[in-house]
């Protein structure tokens, strides 16, 4: 049997789980398994999604523990249950949760795990290619064991859902070892002030060490309330402290989707570029025409920050006023 | 207070990174290497903690007698002492054996580390599971994603907090602990000229545990395909500024 571990939000199965169901029943073709999936608390409610994705038992992974989250005890538990029901493989959505489940339970079951995988072949060895450093490099790998574990990249499958969904049964399942775990538990929980984020802007005016100084960023931040998005900035800004860390694009900072990326004076060094290839128009000031972010952009502007901002401003002000005096 | 801190030996960064024939590694002959910014920051915590509770600091690396070099860097940050695990595979179980092995010596000479840090995932491989292996291993909590640590003052308990989908958690852990951070926890120091020359001088130790190979095993790497495509230069200097605006309006945001 294959298990799916599946991640909701607010009772609906996320686009992620259902990419990594999507592949499941695949790889349990061809090695001619049922696919199972498995949650923690009661979710009955997801049954239904489930079965359209092809999924014979939803295991309900239930107890105290499941109360608040914990890495250690859900993890944990979810060995058990791998164990118990005898699952040969397991994949989840390469979430922050998905991957962090799957590295507890593989290491309770003392198994390997192929993290942020793009492509996943079944056999008596898996073959996989992988995305290291969010998207830098690709590794092909062969993972062994008698479990295999991988967690799949967000946007390598298309999610599809069966013409007639599969009868699905549902079954608790009360581990029995995570009690006297040393464990964390979650004490606080704040959420987020409204304001545009960087991941669901539809603008980002991004600046890097072209900009030269946290002054140097007061007409970026115009630019972005003028186009109603948000602000970001490549590492060496942080590291300037000119802007705070939550404002930082790339691979240790935020991967964004925007529909538009203003990078100003931003080299695109590949840490950075993996953070912002995401955007679907791309357009970079920059002095240098052979920086790397001017050769991968859609549209650039040559020349200096300084000089261009301004005047990108005071006509889009213009441009502003004509369309609301016209309307 | 003890701290412990794993770091791990990677190429710097550079625009484009080559790969060597074989296509098993990343072609370093023109590079120079680093440790990983979530591990920079996880150095610059644990010298803080000291500073503020008291106690000593390590690094501690699994790589190559190489790997030196990045020891020396954070003791050059301001960590006491330095450990080097002379590991040289690439699979994350055998690394997180190699570590466990190291800390369990370590801890049997000198009693438990309060708090082990981690950085969240490698800046090359990016498993995002060597520090849940070690921390199972070890049978301590573990929380990963973290963007602050703030110790009780009774000295029982740790307090981690990261960032979610929806907001800011809190974790509380018994101590000892391990936390996977992040970068944006701090921002990590220059390292001083003195710190640098009492690093040259400092002992460092070396390892050699037994590990055995785990079950993921790299074939190759490849550069993901590059998309063709011509840049459109809107223009040069301010001139081009009414292009941008005109950019902006088909694109319906003025
Ligand atoms: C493991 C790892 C993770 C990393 N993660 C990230 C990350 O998440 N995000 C990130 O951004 N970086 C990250 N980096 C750092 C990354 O490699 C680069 O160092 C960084 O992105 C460079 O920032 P920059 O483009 O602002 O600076 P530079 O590379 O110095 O580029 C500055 C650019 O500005 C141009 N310029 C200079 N003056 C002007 C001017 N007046 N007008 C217009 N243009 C001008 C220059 O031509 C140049 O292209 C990471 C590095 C490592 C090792």
């Amino acid at each position: 049997m294959l298990l799916v571990l599946v991640e909701d939000e607010s009772g609906t199965v996320t686009s992620g789980s259902r990419e990594a169901l999507t592949l499941a029943r695949g790889l349990a073709a061809d090695l001619g398994l049922p696919v199972h999936a498995a949650a923690f608390g009661e979710r009955s409610e997801l049954a239904a999604t489930l079965s359209a994705y092809g999924v014979s038992t939803l295991h309900l992974l239930e107890g105290t523990f499941t109360d608040d989250y914990s890495p250690e005890c859900w993890g944990a538990a979810l060995g058990e249950l791998i164990q118990h029901a005898g699952a040969t493989g397991v994949v989840a959505a390469a979430s922050d949760w998905g991957n962090e489940v799957l590295a507890h339970a593989s290491a309770r079951t003392g198994e390997a795990f192929a993290s942020n995988c793009v492509t996943v072949h079944a056999g008596e060895r898996w073959s996989l290619t992988r995305v290291r450093g969010g998207g830098m490099l690709l590794e092909d790998a062969e993972l062994t064991g008698a479990v295999k574990f991988v967690s799949l990249a967000t946007g390598s499958v298309e999610p599809a859902e069966l013409p007639v969904p599969q009868q699905i049964a549902t079954q608790s399942f009360l581990p029995e070892q995570v009690g006297d775990l040393a464990h964390s538990t979650i004490v606080d929980r704040t959420t987020r002030g409204s304001g545009v984020s960087l991941s669901t802007a539809r603008v980002i005016v991004s600046g890097g060490r072209g900009v030269g100084s946290a002054e140097g960023f007061e007409s970026l931040e115009e630019l972005a309330t003028l186009l109603g998005g948000a602000v970001g900035c490549s590492r060496v800004a942080t590291n300037s402290g000119w802007r705070p860390h939550s404002d930082q694009v790339g691979l240790t900072g935020t991967k964004i989707a925007a529909d538009l990326y203003i990078a100003c004076g931003i080299s695109g060094a590949t840490q950075h570029w993996v953070g912002c290839m995401g955007a679907k128009t791309i357009l970079a000031i920059n002095t240098d025409p052979e920086a790397p972010l001017v050769t991968r952009a859609d549209y650039a502007v040559i020349g200096d920050v300084h000089q261009i901002l301004p005047a990108i401003l005071e006509r889009a002000r213009a441009r502003k006023q004509e369309v609301q005096g016209a309307a | 207070m003890k701290v412990l801190v794993c770091i791990k030996r990677v190429p710097a960064p550079g625009a484009k990174i080559q790969i060597t024939e074989d296509g098993l590694d990343i072609d370093t002959r023109h590079l120079g290497f680093t440790i990983g910014p979530h591990e920079e920051c996880a150095v610059e915590e644990a010298v803080r903690l000291v500073a503020e509770h008291g106690g000593h600091a390590t690094v501690l690396t699994a790589g190559p007698p190489e790997a030196e070099e990045q020891l020396r860097y954070g003791m050059s940050m301001g960590a006491n002492a330095g450990v080097l695990t002379e590991h040289t595979a690439h699979d994350p179980q055998a690394t997180a054996t190699a570590l466990t092995e190291t800390i369990r010596t370590l801890e049997s000479e000198d009693g438990n580390f309060d708090l082990i840090l981690f950085g969240n995932e490698s800046a090359d491989a990016g498993n995002y599971q060597v520090g849940i292996r070690v921390a199972c291993a070890l049978e301590r909590p573990i929380v990963g994603g973290i963007k602050g640590i703030e110790l009780a003052s009774e000295g029982a308990h740790v307090a981690l907090q990261r960032e979610s989908a929806d907001g800011i958690e809190v974790y509380q852990a018994p101590l000892p602990a391990i936390a996977a951070v992040k970068e944006g926890l701090n921002l990590p120091r220059y390292p001083s000229i003195q710190g640098r020359l009492r690093a040259k001088k400092a002992p460092l130790r070396t390892m050699q545990p037994e590990t055995a190979p785990g079950g993921l095993r790299t074939v190759q790497l490849r550069q993901p395909p590059e998309k063709q495509h011509e840049t459109v230069v809107l223009g040069y200097g301010a001139d081009a500024a009414d292009s941008v605006v005109d950019l902006l309006t088909e694109k319906g945001m003025v």
